[in-house]
């Protein structure tokens, strides 16, 4: 059986494995209540604060003391559910998730001479269900399963005919493999977190909670929505007001729509302000890749609603009916 | 469709329908797909359960129909209406039709119909010379070059669907679409679940769309050779490589050539790749994961000729083996100014005349406007 040490853990602290190795310790949520354990607290509250603000947490493995690793992922999980704030959650989970696909990648990358890839291939196996097997240098997924991630990309690179294929089985490299789960990854963790209960929490936990409350109130802008706007655009504004993850596909949709009725990049960057991965250069980059101002010039159009029904961001009501983009919707309905 | 027509092609594919219960069968796990079928001068009837050879053949009798289908797609209730049957997962179905081909051969066997007073014509006029008319029905009869096209275009998407997609020949149904093309059905349970944009994206990998020359090893700029794809590689880059180079000894020069020339000639030249060997599929059916696709066994109502599987595609010769209406005499009105060849027998051309011609080659006639039952 695959050991998985606690180095593991802490690059990794969300597997289940986790859970059996604090049981092991017999280390009870008590117990971190006492004033011994405030240094943890303080790290947990840390890992919060940095994923908030968009960045990556990084551990030095190498140094650091992994239990206190784990134990800080495991006390942030406490912490965000006292607070019980939606966007610091999903900021968190998906900065974890960024972070844990670096190491993904270096595991991938690092073993792969070593023939050492159990772990990072047993949670890309376990965790989405996708069997990722070695070829010579490079990583190999099944054409359906890589199909099933792939079409969410929009970059031509990812289309199958831009990637070498044979005998059934796509070819990878470590980042491109680790890619493609990323959006999964980040989910895990999300529905991870969600699960979790905190029935009571120890008081040297409760002042960082109160700050967290402090702190979430900077992401809660809001965003004035126009009754003219569709309701897959409606959907997409209402999903980044609340903070949550709105996926690329719907950040698109939006650019797009909005960039179509004439809005300008500087109107449009701030709705994406309360995405839990909001960093405002990229966003920029972005607006200013899809309005066709940088890059190859190319400006991009609104998705067809055949595309977004396929994609699971169309949320059609009777006034869209007979409009076969996004687009057309105030149009048709003033001709009514 | 005249009455007259629809009552002499209805009572032919009765018959059919009646003498060759052998050829007609539901395909696998029928109980979890959808049936429809037409009528002459009727809708659509959809959303039918059909569990087995013998409710199929008692259908057939009873609403004797001009085109029967079934569904590519497994369904939890396949006779509750669409957004209520619980969709499982979909054989994958490719659609091979020579209209599609753009082939030179196409105007010589496309009749010109006038819509106004049914004169026809093998040459576009603007015009119809006899009553002036400009609307004009087009009629494509049968082309063995349309045929032998179609059949490059099968062996292809075989051998894609073999070699990259690792899909077992055994899995692969091919047959000829009962007039001017082949279906191709795959019964793979890896493939089965891909939902239609999973499907448009393989269809174009099929078709070699949207390939861009970075992943044939050329960038806009600082190329190097070492990236370019080579003769043994598997999939599309082999593929390309065979062409680009066609033998191993032309691989500097070509290299050299390939380099030099840049991005954007190259894209043009995978432009060109793309024409000769993508296959020309209709992306449509594939993607269509709700489709119902014509039954095999059953009759099209464009031809009279029969959806049947092809096990031999090379020695298949469709207006031969798919002819399978009865060969008794019937007289009809007959306006077709190409000959025909079905069964291995001429026909016409005709101008405007009475014949007698065996059933099969009448109900042809009936079911490409070029007669009238009398």
């Amino acid at each position: 059986m695959l050991k998985i040490g606690v180095k593991d853990l802490a690059k990794y602290p969300f597997l289940t494995e986790a859970g059996e190795y604090l049981r092991n310790t017999g280390l009870s949520l008590e117990q971190l209540g006492h004033p011994d354990w405030q240094p943890i607290v303080e790290k947990a509250y840390g890992r919060i604060v940095v994923a908030s603000s968009g960045q990556i947490y990084g551990s030095d493995l190498e140094t650091l003391d992994n239990d206190s690793e784990l134990l800080s992922f495991l006390v942030a999980i406490i912490l965000l559910k006292s607070a019980g704030i939606a966007t610091l959650i999903r900021r968190f989970s998906l900065a974890e998730s960024r972070r844990a696909e670096r190491y993904l990648q270096q595991d991938l990358w690092v073993s792969r001479d070593k023939k050492n890839l159990e772990l990072p291939l047993k949670i890309i196996r376990d965790l989405f269900a996708v069997n990722v097997s070695i070829d010579n240098e490079d990583f190999v997924i099944k054409v359906p399963d890589y199909l099933h991630r792939a079409i969410h990309f929009h970059e031509k690179e990812w289309k199958l005919v831009n990637r070498r294929v044979a005998n059934g089985l796509v070819y990878l490299s470590a980042h491109e493999t680790v890619r493609l789960i990323r959006a999964e990854l980040g989910e895990y963790i999300h529905e991870k977190i969600q699960s979790v209960n905190v029935d009571s929490v120890p008081q040297i936990f409760r002042q960082r909670v109160e700050d967290l409350v402090t702190l979430a109130k900077k992401f809660s802008d809001t965003t004035y929505v126009s009754s003219e706007y569709p309701p897959c655009v409606k959907h997409g504004i209402e999903v980044l007001e609340k903070g949550e993850n709105l996926p690329h596909s719907g950040r698109f949709l939006l650019a797009t729509y909005l960039l179509s009725k004439g809005q300008t990049v500087d109107q449009i960057a701030p709705l994406f302000k309360n995405a839990p991965d909001y960093n405002e250069r990229t966003t920029r980059y972005q607006l200013d890749h899809i309005s066709g101002s940088s890059g190859s010039g190319t400006k991009y159009q609104c998705p067809s609603c055949e595309k977004l029904r396929s994609e699971s961001l169309c949320f059609a009501i009777p006034d869209c009916d007979g409009i076969i983009n996004p687009v057309q919707f105030g149009k048709k309905r003033k001709n009514q | 469709m005249n009455e007259k027509n629809a009552l002499l092609i209805e009572s032919a594919f009765k018959e059919y329908y009646f003498n060759r219960f052998d050829l007609i069968h539901v395909p696998q796990r029928a109980a979890e797909r959808e049936f429809g079928y037409q009528k002459f001068n009727s809708g659509m009837t959809r959303h039918l359960v059909v569990k087995n050879d013998k409710e199929l053949h008692l259908m057939l009798m009873k609403e004797v129909p001009s085109d029967v289908y079934c569904s590519n797609a497994y369904y939890m209730f396949p006779n509750l209406p669409m957004s209520e049957k619980d969709w499982k997962g979909a054989d994958m179905i490719f659609d091979i039709d020579a209209k599609d081909l753009a082939l030179p051969c196409r105007k010589d066997h496309t009749i010109f119909k006038c819509s106004s007073c049914n004169n026809s014509a093998t040459e576009f006029q603007s015009q119809c010379p006899k009553c002036g008319s400009g609307k004009f029905e087009t009629a494509s009869v049968i082309c063995k070059n349309c045929i032998s096209e179609s059949k490059k275009e099968v062996t292809k998407l075989v051998d894609i669907l073999t070699t990259d997609l690792n899909v077992q020949k055994e899995q692969i149904e091919t047959y000829f679409s009962g007039n001017e093309g082949f279906h191709i059905r795959v019964t793979n349970a890896d493939y089965e679940p891909l939902g239609s944009q999973e499907r448009a994206d393989l269809v174009d990998y099929i078709m070699f769309n949207g390939a861009i020359p970075e992943s044939f090893g050329i960038r806009r700029q600082n190329n190097s050779k070492s990236l370019l794809p080579t003769f043994e590689e598997k999939g599309w880059r082999g593929r390309v490589a065979r062409k680009l180079f066609s033998s191993k000894s032309k691989v500097p020069k070509v290299t050299r050539e390939i380099i030099a020339s840049g991005y954007s000639a190259f894209q043009v030249q995978l432009e060109e790749i793309k024409k000769t060997m993508g296959v020309r599929v209709d992306p449509k059916v594939t993607m269509d994961i709700h489709r119902i696709f014509r039954l095999e066994g059953s009759i099209n109502s464009k031809s009279g000729l029969s959806k049947i599987q092809c096990t031999n595609l090379d020695s298949f010769d469709p207006f031969l083996e798919a002819c399978l209406l009865g060969d008794d005499n019937v007289e009809i009105m007959v306006d077709c100014p190409l000959q025909i060849r079905l069964k291995n027998k001429k026909f016409g051309p005709y101008k405007s005349e009475i014949v007698s011609l065996p059933k099969y080659a009448a109900v042809y006639m009936l079911c490409k406007g070029l007669g009238n039952a009398i």
